[in-house]
């Protein structure tokens, strides 16, 4: 497994650079990965990443449409804050697994 | 007597019926079976409608035809299930109890998720061929096209049966060909994906097929919106992608009923055991089909291999013996990629769709490998679908997936 440092804490990631143990996330270590995305982290993000975290632990798939349930952000919004491929950029930032899309 | 419901005749529900009254004794179990339309439409056909391979009579058949003896069949709209209360209710208020609950209410198309999708071009020039309505409407609209912009464009995922969108591209590549206009057709595929097909071998196979048919591919796109005054999809960055002719997957959605009885997800599907095809909190609802919110494709083959897992599970559960039987996801498809050739492919939750030979009663056939005889396995699925697996017989093939010749490219 492979590791990385953030904001000087060892992460532990898997080959994409997905953390493997979400609790191992904290919002200095966000900020650190965000840059890393060109990504200056606000409290809205924040909100964003908490909401995906909160999800994402209670068992709930996660999809860009599930962002309108956030109340924080609509779908456009979502991708103004994190551009190109939000979903796939914004969980990678809240230490929670890719999501995983089937065919 | 107990009962055991079925809501939904589709593909599932059907073959579900004929496989249950063969095992449960009829002097204890009766099987009632609900459905709000009396035709099956067999919809792998709708693909060939648009290019005027089948007709609309092709692909329908009477519901009832296919329900076995000994199965109550009732035909109304599900107004909603009470899951905590074993019971469900029918549109005009009827009420149906049961002690084992299968929900087979498929998927629909819902265009009404996408800002300007119904608007006035749809059915003019914006159609869908996931509808019997949609597939003849466009078969219309084709045969009078002589030119422009042809665009291919999923919506969001999931969708019934994924490679749909790309067997229409590959035929119509073919028709234009045979009328003799392909050089003034563009045909683009448009899609959230970052390529073809979502798993890395198979995405490769298709997308080199797709570069040697001249057709494009316009990837990452999360469609927001059509504009329908200037003829164009715009997504979420505001990129946006011209056309003369707008082919479209609009969103997936479970029934409207799994809503309202509280059961689903964000898109009404029906958070699902993957290995004991139970509801999730539920212990005697199994969900069937393109209802459920499996990590596998939503297809009428895992209809057929997830039905044997079903069956075995509702036996053991009958005789208040644990559950044994799991699935693994299986999935199966034929590809039509011209109107004279197809491919193959066959996976499941763990292994990618990979290239080698498929066994079967006739064949072999190639798995990722374009031949003739793989157009025609897709024919012969329709003969099969009517008469094996909505009668819930075996097929000629194993309902776990076998990595018999199979290889993994170096
Ligand atoms: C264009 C196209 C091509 C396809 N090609 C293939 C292919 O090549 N191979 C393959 O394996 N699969 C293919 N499929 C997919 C396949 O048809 C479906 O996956 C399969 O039919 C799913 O079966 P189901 O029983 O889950 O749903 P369905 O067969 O859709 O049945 C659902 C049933 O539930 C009923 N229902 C829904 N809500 C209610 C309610 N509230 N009250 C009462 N009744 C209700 C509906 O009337 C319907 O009869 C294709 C599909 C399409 C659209």
């Amino acid at each position: 497994m492979a590791q990385k440092n953030y904001a000087g804490h060892t992460i532990d990631v898997n080959d994409e650079g997905y953390f493997t143990d979400s609790t191992q996330w904290n919002r200095e270590v966000a900020a650190a990965v965000a840059k890393d995305e060109g990504i200056e982290l606000t409290d809205k993000h924040l909100a964003i990443l908490e909401f995906l975290r909160s999800r994402h632990s209670s068992g709930d798939a996660l999809s860009i449409r599930s962002i309108n349930k956030s109340g924080i952000v609509d779908v456009k919004e979502f991708y103004a804050l994190f551009p190109g491929a939000p979903l796939k950029k914004a969980t990678k930032i809240a230490g929670i697994p890719k999501p995983s899309s089937c065919i | 007597m107990k009962h055991i419901l079925i809501l939904g005749a589709g593909t599932a529900g059907t073959l579900m019926a004929n496989k249950l009254r063969k095992k449960v004794s009829r002097r204890e179990w009766d099987i009632t079976i609900v459905d709000e339309n009396r035709e099956h439409y067999y919809q792998p056909g709708f693909l060939f409608i648009p290019f005027g391979i089948y007709k609309k009579e092709d692909v329908i058949k009477s519901k009832s035809k296919f329900i076995p003896g000994g199965v109550e069949t009732i035909f109304s709209r599900v107004e909603k299930i009470l899951p905590k209360e074993n019971r469900v209710i029918l549109e005009d208020n009827r009420e149906l109890k049961y002690d084992f609950l299968i929900i087979a209410t498929g998927t629909r198309i819902a265009p009404e998720e996408t800002p300007g999708l119904l608007g006035e071009l749809w059915f003019k020039d914006i159609f869908d061929f996931y509808t019997i309505e949609g597939a003849v409407a466009l078969a219309e609209r084709i045969k009078a096209f002589d030119g422009g912009k042809i665009i291919v464009n999923i919506t969001e995922l999931p969708f019934k049966c994924p490679v749909a969108p790309l067997e229409f591209i590959f035929l119509a590549d073919s028709y234009f060909k045979k009328r003799g206009i392909r050089d003034s057709v563009e045909l683009t595929l448009v899609t959230p994906l970052p390529g073809a097909f979502t798993k890395p071998i198979a995405t490769k196979m298709l997308s080199g097929l797709m570069e040697k048919k001249g057709i494009k591919i316009v990837p990452d796109f999360n469609i927001a919106e059509v504009d329908n005054e200037g003829k164009r999809i715009i997504d979420y960055e505001g990129k946006s992608v011209e056309f003369d002719l707008l082919v479209t997957i609009p969103t997936n959605k479970g029934a409207d009923m799994i809503e309202r009885s509280g059961m689903g997800d964000d898109l009404n599907f029906v958070p699902t055991d993957k290995h004991t095809l139970q509801a999730i909190g539920y212990d005697n609802i199994f969900v069937l089909g393109d209802a459920a919110n499996l990590p596998t494709s939503k297809a009428g083959s895992v209809a057929h291999f997830a039905g044997d897992i079903l069956e075995a599970n509702l036996l053991s559960a009958i005789k208040g013996e644990p559950m044994t039987a799991k699935f693994d996801g299986h999935a199966n498809c034929y590809i039509v990629t011209s109107d004279k050739k197809g491919t193959l492919i066959d996976f499941n939750y763990d292994t990618e769709p990979l290239p080698g030979r498929y066994p079967y009663i006739i064949g072999p056939f190639g798995l990722l490998k374009d031949t003739r005889l793989n157009y025609y396995g897709k024919l012969f699925f329709k003969w099969m679908y009517w008469n094996l697996l909505l009668r819930g017989h075996d097929l000629p093939v194993t309902s776990h997936m076998s990595m018999c010749c199979k290889k993994r490219p170096q």
